[in-house]
């Protein structure tokens, strides 16, 4: 049996079970306990688990971050929310110095089993430094894991299963997403990391996404739909590890692909897909990997342009266009 | 300045010299072993740079050896500690064996983190050496978190969180300070106060010299004292200790020392007088115990045993750095991540 539980009710799930289960976790950040969570995400549980282990921050990140790090290289597991990950920037240093080197540079004697999440990307007209795509940064980081969930379903069996992992983990939300709805299992549900999900399926091409990213993709989809051309949407669900086998053997059978992702065109999580999936499927494609990002520029606050700048059905469409119309010339 | 808030002793002052007993003799000689053991360590290291075998950055403890030694023999071996990058001293101290320092300088998988760290991450889990960071200030806030989970848990453990002067401008101070002080965190943050972070002398990059009152905007308590004698840093860091595991409260404990040697191997120090320097090894701490020692009735004798104990350890322990074999690629993935290799 499935219930309809909103994306930030998952979240929540997941974070009440694994506490109820674990008491060496906990959730420490701005806003969490008191306040009930910036994005309500946190909502009750203070009551539930008191000010021990639903622990309130002054504005500190680079501090609560590194006390988070610190925790976990002596046996805890903290879950550390962002209020966005745009803030997670002045703890940046702490995420990769720390959090992503202490096992190697420990000779393999320390491990960080922690948690970072929040919300990340585009929300709405919030300008120019509240909505970056930080997934890029990180993914690209050796001892880091990274997951972008787009459904409530992977949200709480993602978040579940980074809370029991025992690497750094860091788990990529909307807060366009956080009101989503969708269908969550009853009772234990874990989602392993690094395994992409083929959320609608076609024949002839592959639109890869991730987080909200998958919605869009869903809709370009659904238009491409009246004009024949049928989409395969795969949502990577995992950036670090990337689930390159999905992806290859949906283009092995689709032959062409689009990725669409939030964040700038200049290298990233899509360049990543495009260049596993030409090495490793180049014969099996009937044309170039395509792109759909975030255009090249700070984010505007206009909401006419922002909706300009971020990847839309409507720039999704022209690109499959062009990919089907190659060689028919 | 006026020195207003909680402290807890007056700083500036120096203990006068104390009668000391027989046991307090057992102890100078015993804590007069591990600051030698650390010169004779450092003393390697810089041959072993010069010979090639020693790579990359290598920041010495020579000059300061009192400060490790004293504070460390004040805590319970359960207690943790965590560094900046000029750590050998305090690893030893905690407890590494020479033979896992030097292999690790020598870039050997037999190293305390198999090769894979070198000079500025020197970490023993078994004796809760938790590691030297090579970011000014970023383990500030890490050693709060470690503290904070001995609260969390109440262990009863205490975290030592030692930094140079040099860190007390960037963030991580601040921030790790600020959450430790809210907190009432089990911790001692020790600064190390060589006068130089790197070659900028204290008076050219701070306002305040004196680095303890950063503790009065925390309301933290606070001390101040020079790291000539190892007896009476040790004393000193107990009052701290005892703070932190019976009422949860950090301190923040400014010790004034000065390093022998250029900020690491590549600097020749030209910041500085010659006079200044000679002045400052007048205070040499290995020096003053050795004096100390003898003027009180150890024995050339005992003395001689403890000299001859050291040298043994380290030439054994050079020896092994030197047999023991490299780390291999191999080594790479499993310490990157626990469990498969995410990619």
């Amino acid at each position: 049996m499935a219930r309809t539980v909103r994306f930030r009710e998952a979240l929540r799930e997941a974070m009440i079970e694994e506490m109820e289960r674990d008491d060496r976790v906990f959730l420490m950040g701005e806003e969490v306990g008191h306040y009930q969570g910036a994005y309500k995400v946190s909502e009750g549980m203070l009551d539930k688990f008191g000010a021990k282990r639903v622990v309130d921050t002054p504005i500190a990140e680079a501090g609560f971050a590194g006390v988070g790090i610190g925790a976990a290289m002596v046996g805890l597991r903290p879950i550390i929310e962002f209020m966005t990950w745009n803030f997670s920037a002045v703890a940046f240093d702490q995420i990769l110095n720390n959090a992503a080197k202490l096992r190697q540079m420990s000779g393999g004697q320390l491990d960080c089993p922690i948690v970072f999440r929040g919300p990340n990307a585009s929300a709405r007209q919030v300008g120019s430094q509240h909505s970056h795509a930080m997934e890029h940064f990180y993914a690209t980081v050796p001892g880091l894991k990274v997951v972008a969930p787009a459904f409530p379903a992977d949200a709480k069996g993602l978040m579940k299963s980074a809370i029991r992992d025992d690497n750094p983990v860091l788990v990529m939300e909307s807060e366009t997403l956080y009101a989503v709805k969708g269908e969550v299992p009853e009772g234990e549900h874990l989602v392993e990391l690094g395994r992409a999900q083929i959320v609608r399926p076609g024949r002839d091409v592959t639109l890869a996404a991730y987080s909200r990213m998958t919605l869009v993709a869903l809709e370009a989809a659904a238009e491409l739909e009246k004009e024949g051309v049928s989409a395969e949407v795969v949502d990577l669900r995992s950036l670090r590890p990337l689930d390159e086998g999905t992806l290859v053997a949906s283009v092995e059978r689709t032959h062409r692909m689009v990725v669409v992702h939030e964040g700038w065109p200049y290298g990233g999580v899509g360049a990543e897909v495009a260049d596993r999936v030409q090495r490793l499927a180049f014969d099996a494609l009937d044309a170039p990997v395509l792109r759909v990002s975030t255009l090249d520029v700070p984010m505007p606050y206009s909401a006419k342009l922002e909706q300009a700048c971020m990847p839309q059905p409507e720039r999704v469409v022209p690109a499959v266009r062009r990919l089907m119309a190659r060689g028919k010339a | 300045m006026p020195a207003e808030g909680p402290t807890t002793s007056s700083p500036d002052t120096q203990a006068p010299p104390q009668t000391r007993t027989s046991a307090d003799l057992e102890r100078l000689g015993h804590l007069y072993g591990q600051m030698l053991l650390i010169r004779r360590v450092e003393e390697e290291s810089a041959r072993g740079y010069a010979e090639g075998k020693i790579g990359g950055f290598l920041h010495l403890y020579i000059g300061q050896e009192a400060v490790a030694v004293g504070a460390l023999a004040a805590l319970q071996p359960d207690d943790y500690v965590v560094t900046t990058y000029r750590d050998h001293g305090i690893a030893l101290a905690k407890g590494m064996s020479p033979r896992a320092l030097l292999a690790e300088l020598y870039g050997k998988s037999t190293g305390c983190s198999r090769g894979l760290g070198g000079s500025m991450h020197m970490f023993d889990k078994e004796h809760h050496m938790l590691g030297g960071y090579g970011i000014v200030g970023g383990h500030i806030p890490l050693a709060a978190g470690v503290a904070f989970a001995s609260k969390y848990r109440q262990d009863g453990r205490v975290t030592l969180c030692f930094f140079g002067e040099g860190a007390v401008s960037i963030g991580g101070f601040h921030e790790g300070m600020s959450l430790a002080a809210l907190w009432k965190l089990p911790i001692v943050f020790v600064c190390e106060n060589n006068e130089y972070s790197m070659g900028t002398p204290l008076s050219r990059s701070m306002s305040v010299e004196d680095v303890s009152l950063k503790a009065l905007g925390y309301g933290m308590d606070r001390d101040r004292f020079f790291a000539d004698d190892v007896l009476e840093v040790e004393r000193r860091m107990a009052e701290a200790i005892r703070r932190a595991r019976e009422h949860s409260l950090p301190t923040l404990v400014e010790v004034r020392t000065y390093r022998f040697r250029g900020h690491s191997m590549s600097d020749p120090a030209k910041y500085r007088t010659p006079a200044e320097l000679e002045q400052h090894k007048k205070r040499d701490p290995l020096a003053r115990a050795r004096a100390m020692l003898v003027e009180q009735g150890l024995g050339e004798a005992r003395i001689a045993a403890i000299e001859t104990g050291v040298e043994a350890d380290v030439a054994d322990a050079v020896k092994f750095a030197n047999e023991s074999p490299e780390p291999t690629l191999a080594d790479l993935e499993p310490t990157t991540y626990k469990g498969p290799f995410a990619y």
